[in-house]
């Protein structure tokens, strides 16, 4: 599907965004937008939606109402054509979820291989370039049973990282890990955004968040009550909530 | 999956449960008789010339189903009657099964071993022609009478299947029990009959009723012997019919029928059972 | 060979326990091809059972209603009767239903007792394999799909390359379960003649009137035949076991 989507206009856009399961209202209009290069986050008490929110912008779940646009493309078109926008969105998630009959390489490989239908042996050189990045060279022909959280949850960047997309998308990755193996993790993610990918993180590291991201959206019960740049956010909040919150996390 | 992989965080697969279908249309066993038995009977009489003098498939079946429910009567009480010689007998090698005694243990591992890989045919062979058609004890002469030959025959894999029934439900506790009942100084022996065997009694129901409703339908093995049950009573009204080909189709449908009717309820309540049952 | 045949014949001469199936060239030739039988319907019956089965669990879970509610049928009913009464069914109900073909200028029917023998055996193993295959599939979670999903894999591929082979692994073990009653259940197909084992021992032994020792020799034919095919379910077990996932 031809775009008229140009650099210079927002990545992703999402325009009052509404999605209900059955009566209960998720997301009750949510409006973003983000750069190409930018690092956004996500924060908020569980159960305010956020999780939800990036499913929906993966077209993992299907939206009640509004619009979210990835490099031009309408998600909620039905007509979607579904192998391209997960070409151009890589999501990594809180449970890992790689798949543990095949080694850390062929799980970063899989997916250009069956998907993509590339040529196996320069997506395998380029698999193996991935997990050098993300410091787990020699752990190439592990399972995932014999690696660490940690270890697992970097495969799982690699392996998103394989399809070559325009934006990662991270749902809480860190919130299942130890303490000691949440730091590898961030590095990894920081990283990767140093070098330019466009990032939305959900997360409830704040450190992180003060320390990388370009914007912080704050929800709270389907809703953004107040996004910023993270200096002012952290420091001199404006609504009540997000302060509430805040006070609660740092 | 076991609690190592609890270390993993995360389980990567779900707990395997066997699970039966959940019929989403829930046809409840009277409606699933009466849809049975029209389409065995659709499918017979649509090949059914019945000459004027000639019954319909559907008027043999009503004409003759006294006799048939008699026999299949006849398959519950052998049914019966292996599985509650065969749940003693099982108890008992289940229990030698778990012995701290080794040579007993192996020796009943063997037992189990050699009744549960044996088909159930070739057992019931075995009895039929090498017990003797009658016994005598103390002067005095009991004719065996085939029936009871059979039922001996099913209660052996009968036996075997409740042992391991026994040994499962038993291991299934965890040993932490074991541990804090000689914490206590229990016994073995009142380990055993106190505190374990009452709470392996709901674990091993569902399983011994899987057991009882493989029992059942193995009674029809009984035929082929030469047992006068449900099955040999059919092919006999078959020929008392005048052996018609078409006839066939609904006589043991009737027969399937009447099994059906009778093993669904059971697996029913064992899945139930089950799931209320449910051990973490 | 032959050394194996003088001893049992010495055995037979000495002690009166006659292995006829040893020393006897007729005998042994009826009892091998019994058992050429019985593999073959071990055999066939196994590989189409997994076949039928696979396919009934994937069609289980589809979400329409005239898919899943037939496959429901197909396991409620099979499950539930027995498998000898299922045999004479197909064999006299529906075989004296179809129509008979003219070869050689005799009337035979369409399919001999063999092939009936086969086709309800596997129905009948097949229904068991659809629940076990069905719960291994429902043993992946679904998160792992939707992490297929979010690589870009349809359903389709992501069961054929993610789904499938995990639920395999899980339901190994009750699917071996059942393999192995399926090898056991091979003896029915004696009731309609079907010249396995069982049939061929029998004949033996109705000729040469020495039933213990056939008896003997047939639950050591079944013992060593269920002991080879559980030693090959564990080398399968084995093979596809995932490491770092102890059992």
């Amino acid at each position: 599907m031809a775009t008229s989507w140009t650099p210079d206009q927002p990545i992703v856009q999402c325009v009052d965004v509404r999605k209900s399961f059955g009566a209960l209202e998720v997301l009750k209009g949510i409006s973003l937008s983000v750069r190409k290069g930018e690092v956004i986050c996500i924060i908020g008490p569980s159960g305010s939606g956020k999780s939800t929110l990036i499913r929906c912008i993966n077209a993992l779940q299907p939206i009640s109402s509004g619009s979210i646009q990835i490099e031009g493309i309408e998600v909620t078109d039905p007509r979607l054509d579904k192998l391209a926008l997960r070409r151009k969105v890589g999501m990594v998630f809180q449970q890992y979820n790689l798949f543990p009959h095949k080694t850390a390489l062929q799980n970063v490989m899989m997916a250009p291989i069956h998907v993509l239908r590339q040529n196996r042996a320069e997506v395998e050189a380029r698999a193996r370039a991935l997990l050098a990045k993300v410091r787990l060279a020699g752990k190439e022909d592990s399972y995932p049973g014999e690696l660490s959280g940690g270890q697992q949850q970097r495969v799982a960047i690699a392996r998103s990282l394989a399809m070559r997309p325009d934006i990662m998308l991270f749902d809480e990755v860190t919130a299942a890990l130890d303490p000691e193996t949440v730091k590898e993790v961030l590095v990894t993610i920081r990283e990767l955004a140093e070098d330019g990918m466009t990032c939305i993180l959900v997360t409830h590291e704040m450190n992180f968040a003060r320390e990388v991201a370009d914007h912080v959206y704050f929800t709270d019960r389907g809703v953004i009550v107040e996004h910023g740049p993270p200096d002012t956010l952290f420091t001199a909040a404006k609504d009540q909530r997000t302060q509430r919150f805040l006070s609660q996390v740092l | 999956m076991n609690d190592a992989e609890r270390g993993h965080r995360l389980a990567v697969l779900l707990p395997y449960r066997l699970a039966p279908p959940r019929m989403t249309v829930r046809i409840s066993p009277p409606s699933a008789a009466i849809l049975c038995f029209c389409a065995i009977m659709a499918a017979s009489t649509a090949w059914a010339q019945s000459g004027p003098a000639m019954l319909s498939p559907l008027q043999v079946i009503l004409k003759w189903s006294p006799l048939l429910l008699w026999g299949f009567g006849f398959n519950i009480l052998i049914s019966l009657l292996s599985m509650v010689l065969g749940t003693i007998a099982g108890v008992g090698l289940g229990l030698a099964l778990l012995s701290e005694f080794r040579p007993l243990a192996a020796a009943s591992w063997l037992i189990t071993q050699f009744f549960r890989n044996a088909p159930w045919l070739v057992l019931l062979f075995f009895v039929m022609f090498l017990v003797p058609f009658q016994v005598t004890l103390f002067k005095t002469t009991i004719p065996l009478p085939d029936w009871i030959k059979a039922t001996v025959g099913f209660a052996l894999p009968v036996m075997a299947n409740v042992a391991e029934v026994v040994r499962g439900a038993v291991r299934s506790i965890p040993s932490t029990q074991w541990e804090a009942a000689e914490s206590l100084s229990f016994t073995p022996r009142q380990t055993m009959w106190l505190i374990m065997l009452p709470q392996c009694i709901k674990r091993m129901l569902p399983p011994w009723m899987n057991v009882y409703a493989l029992v059942t339908m193995s009674t029809v093995l009984a035929s082929i012997v030469g047992v006068s049950e449900m099955l040999t009573l059919t092919a006999q009204v078959h020929a008392a019919e005048g052996g018609r080909p078409e006839l066939f189709a609904p006589l043991y449908g009737f027969a399937l029928l009447c099994f059906f009717l009778y093993c669904y309820p059971i697996n029913l309540w064992t899945a139930r059972l089950e799931r209320r049952y449910r051990v973490r | 060979m032959q050394a194996i045949a003088d001893w049992f014949q010495r055995l037979y001469e000495t002690t009166g326990l006659n292995f006829s199936v040893f020393y006897d060239a007729y005998d042994w030739d009826r009892y091998f091809s019994g058992l050429k039988m019985t593999l073959l319907l071990s055999v066939t019956t196994i590989l189409l059972s997994l076949i039928i089965g696979a396919v009934g669990a994937l069609l289980q879970g589809s979400p329409s209603i005239l898919l899943r509610l037939p496959v429901n049928a197909f396991v409620v009913v099979f499950r539930n009767t027995p498998p000898l009464v299922q045999l004479f069914f197909f064999y006299f109900g529906l075989g004296t239903m179809l129509p008979a073909v003219e070869t050689a200028g005799m009337r035979v029917p369409l399919l001999n007792n063999v092939q009936w023998a086969i086709i309800s055996l596997s129905l009948f193993a097949a229904a068991f394999n659809v629940e076990i295959f069905r719960s291994g599939i429902e043993a992946v979670p679904r998160t792992t799909l939707e992490a297929a999903e979010a690589l870009g894999y349809t359903r389709l591929k992501a069961y054929i390359h993610i789904v499938l082979p995990l639920a395999i692994r899980v339901c190994l073990p009750a699917l071996n379960n059942n393999l192995v009653n399926l090898l056991k259940t091979t003896t029915l197909a004696y009731a309609i003649a079907v010249p396995e084992t069982l049939y061929a021992v029998k004949q033996i032994w109705s000729e040469s009137q020495n039933v213990f020792e056939m008896m003997v020799l047939l639950l050591a034919t079944y013992g060593i035949l269920v002991g080879i095919l559980v030693w090959l379910m564990h080398r399968w077990e084995q093979a596809m076991r995932i490491p770092g996932y102890a059992r």
